[in-house]
C-alpha cells in the first residue's frame, strides 16, 4: 500500500472507528440512493407536473390527483386491486394445505416436491401466455371443460364478469407454490416433542393443526403473508401479458394502470402516471410500515 | 412429523396416497403439461382441431427449430444471459460489503439502514419507473443491457442485503473478536474470515437472483425498446403478437424462455431453497 500522508493518516487512525461501516457501505447506499430512494422523492415531485417525459415540466400542484379523483379506470383499478390482494390471500391456506399434503416419507416425494414447486421458478411471462391459452375459446383446455359442463363457452378473458377473477387465478398458481415451499420447510422444522406429547394427550387432525402445529409455523405464515401481500399489489406482469387491462378496462390495476398512462401510445402523461404510481406508493406503504414494525420488534427481541 | 406419517395408517391409505400423487401433480401442472405437449404439436393439428387430444406426429424438431429460425429468440436469451449475469455478480459483491457492515458493526443508524433496505425491497416499480428511465436515457443508457443491468444491481442490494445481513449474524461472533485481539485489519477479517464462510449464501442469492432476473418483464419493457437489447420476457411477448393463434410456436417459445431458470432450479435446489425460505424457520 502506498503510505498516505501525514495529516489524513492521522486523521483516518481517529475515525477509523467510525468510518469503517461506511466505507462498506458505501457502494451499495450509493446505488441504491441513485437508482431507489432518490426517484421516489422525484417521482412524487413530477406527480405535481403535467409532463411528456421531453419538454419542460408544468406544475400544476394538485392538478393529476384532482384528475384521478374523476378518472372512472382509477375506480376499476382499486376496485381489482382490492380483488387481487384479498384473493391472492387464498395462496397462503391452499400452500399449506399443499405443504401439509406432501409432508411425507414415500419413495420420490423430493421430485414431487420439486414439481411441485415448479410454477414459481417460470416467469410471469410464460404463466400469463399458459393461461391464455388455457382460457381461449375453441383452443383452451379450460374452455373446452365448461364448455362440457354447461353447454356453453365462455371466453374468460373476454368478459368483463370474470376477466380478473380469470388473472387472479393465474396469479395465485405460482404464489401458492411459493407459500407452499415456505410451509414445507416450516413443517421440516418443528418440535417433534411437542407434537407427540401433544398427540399422547390425545390431540389429533385439525384440533392438532390448529393448537400445536399452527403457532410453530407462525414465522412461514408471517413471511408468506408478507410475500403475498406484496406480490398481490405489484402484480403486473399477468395483467399486461393476459389482457393490457381490457376489456374495456375492466381488468386494470393500478401498476399496469400508470404504466399505460406514462407510457401510452397516445402521448406520454409522466405527470398523471406518477400520480397514480405515488397512490399505489402511499397503499403499499401502509402494509410495508405493518410489516416492518414487526420485524422490528422481533430484531429488537432477539 | 405432521401430518402423521402415512406409513402408520391402513394398507388402503397407503396405496391411496401413491395413487393420488400423481395425479395431484398432472392436476397440479395441467398448464404447463398443456403447452409442453402444443409446443410439439404439428400445425396441422391445431388447424384440424386436435388441440388436446395425441399429436398426430412429435413435430418437436420442427416447432422448435421454427422459432429459432424465424424469430430472434437466440438474440434475446444471450440478451437475457447478458443482463442476468452482471446483476448476479454485482448484486452478490455489494451486498456481501452491505451485509457485513450492517451486520458486524455497532453504529446508530444500523437498524434504520437495515429496514430501509428492506423497505426498499417491497416497494413497487411504478414509483421508480418515470424518473429511472429519464436518468437512463439521459445517461444513453437507454435501450441496452447495460442499463438495465445497472438498475437490477441497484435494486437488488436490497434484498441481498437483507439476506446477507442475516446470514452473517448467524455466524459465530468469536471468530471477528478473535481476529481483532490479534490486530487483523478489518478488511482482513471480512475478505478472509467472513467471506470464506458466506459460500452458501453467496450460492443461494445468485439462484435468486438469476431467477428474479431472468424472469423480469416491466423493466425490459420500460428500459428497452429496440430487438437488440431486449430480454427473452419482452421478446417472448412482442412474438406472441406476431404469431397471433400459432400456439405451437407461442409454446415452443414458452418452453425456451422458462428454460434456464428452471434447470438452474433443479441443479442447485437446495440453494435455492434455503435462499427462498430464509427466516421461515425461526422469527
Amino acid at each position: 500500500m502506498i503510505p498516505a500522508p501525514a495529516p489524513s493518516l492521522a486523521l483516518w487512525k481517529k475515525h477509523k472507528g467510525t468510518l469503517t461501516p461506511w466505507l462498506f457501505l458505501l457502494p451499495g447506499l450509493l446505488m441504491f440512493a441513485i437508482y431507489v430512494l432518490i426517484p421516489i422523492v422525484q417521482s412524487i415531485w413530477i406527480s405535481f407536473h403535467e409532463w411528456d417525459g421531453l419538454g419542460d415540466k408544468a406544475w400544476i400542484g394538485l392538478g393529476n390527483y384532482i384528475e384521478l379523483l374523476d378518472d372512472d379506470t382509477f375506480y376499476t383499478s382499486l376496485k381489482n386491486n382490492f380483488l387481487w390482494l384479498v384473493l391472492y390471500l387464498l395462496a397462503i391456506p391452499g400452500g399449506l394445505a399443499v405443504a401439509l399434503f406432501l409432508n411425507q416419507n414415500v419413495m420420490g416425494i423430493r421430485l414431487y416436491k420439486s414439481l411441485f414447486f415448479f410454477p414459481f421458478v417460470i416467469s410471469q411471462v410464460v404463466v400469463g401466455l399458459m393461461f391464455t391459452w388455457f382460457y381461449a375459446p375453441d383452443f383452451g383446455l379450460f374452455s373446452a371443460l365448461i364448455e362440457k359442463l354447461t353447454g356453453q363457452q365462455i371466453a374468460i378473458l373476454a368478459d368483463e364478469r370474470f376477466v380478473t377473477y380469470g388473472i387472479i387465478v393465474a396469479g395465485l398458481w405460482p404464489q401458492t407454490a411459493y407459500c407452499m415451499i415456505l410451509y414445507l420447510t416450516g413443517l421440516n422444522n418443528i418440535n417433534p416433542e411437542q407434537v407427540e406429547a401433544a398427540r399422547m394427550d390425545g390431540a389429533k387432525g385439525l384440533k392438532l393443526l390448529w393448537h400445536v402445529i399452527l403457532p410453530q409455523l407462525a414465522p412461514a405464515s408471517f413471511i408468506a403473508l408478507v410475500v403475498t401481500v406484496i406480490g398481490s399489489l405489484r402484480s403486473f406482469d399477468l395483467v399486461s401479458i393476459m389482457t393490457a387491462g381490457g376489456p374495456y378496462g375492466s381488468s386494470q390495476i393500478l401498476s399496469y394502470f400508470m404504466y399505460e398512462q406514462a407510457l401510452s401510445e397516445y402521448g406520454y402523461r409522466m405527470g398523471y402516471g406518477a400520480a397514480i404510481a405515488v397512490v399505489l406508493f402511499l397503499i403499499m406503504m401502509v402494509f410495508i410500515t405493518l410489516f416492518i414494525v414487526r420485524m422490528l420488534s422481533q430484531e429488537r427481541n432477539s | 412429523m405432521f401430518p402423521t406419517p402415512i406409513q402408520k395408517s391402513a394398507r388402503w391409505a397407503q396405496i391411496g396416497y401413491k395413487l393420488l400423487l400423481p395425479m395431484a401433480l398432472v392436476l397440479w401442472l395441467l398448464p404447463l403439461i398443456g403447452v409442453a405437449v402444443t409446443s410439439v404439436r404439428p400445425a396441422g393439428d391445431l388447424a384440424a382441431g386436435n388441440y388436446f387430444g395425441i399429436p398426430s406426429s412429435f413435430a418437436g424438431v420442427e416447432n422448435y427449430t421454427a422459432v429459432f429460425q424465424n424469430s430472434p429468440i437466440g438474440w434475446y436469451i444471450l440478451n437475457s444471459f447478458k443482463v442476468t449475469i452482471p446483476t448476479v455478480i454485482g448484486a452478490v459483491a455489494l451486498s456481501c460489503l452491505t451485509g457485513f457492515a450492517l451486520a458486524v458493526y455497532n453504529f446508530r443508524a444500523n437498524l434504520l439502514l437495515f429496514f430501509m433496505f428492506i423497505a426498499g425491497n417491497f416497494i413497487p416499480f411504478q414509483i421508480l419507473m418515470v424518473p429511472v428511465r429519464d436518468m437512463t436515457l439521459k445517461a444513453g443508457m437507454y435501450d441496452t443491457t447495460f442499463g438495465l443491468v445497472l438498475f437490477h444491481v441497484a435494486f437488488q442490494t436490497g434484498f441481498c442485503t437483507l439476506f446477507m445481513r442475516n446470514f452473517i449474524k448467524g455466524l459465530p461472533f468469536a471468530l471477528i473478536e478473535a481476529a481483532r485481539v490479534e490486530g487483523v485489519s478489518e478488511w482482513k477479517i471480512f475478505t478472509r474470515i467472513v467471506l470464506p464462510l458466506m459460500r452458501p449464501a453467496i450460492a443461494a442469492l445468485s439462484v435468486l437472483v438469476f431467477t428474479f432476473i431472468w424472469n423480469d418483464y416491466f423493466w425490459a419493457t420500460v428500459l428497452v425498446q429496440g430487438q437488440h437489447a431486449m430480454p427473452v420476457t419482452a421478446g417472448l411477448y412482442a412474438l406472441n403478437g406476431q404469431w397471433v393463434a400459432a400456439w405451437h410456436l407461442v409454446s415452443a417459445g414458452s418452453i425456451i424462455a422458462a428454460l434456464p431458470p428452471v434447470l438452474m432450479f433443479f441443479l442447485m435446489q437446495r440453494h435455492f431453497i434455503a435462499g427462498l425460505t430464509l427466516g421461515a424457520t425461526k422469527g
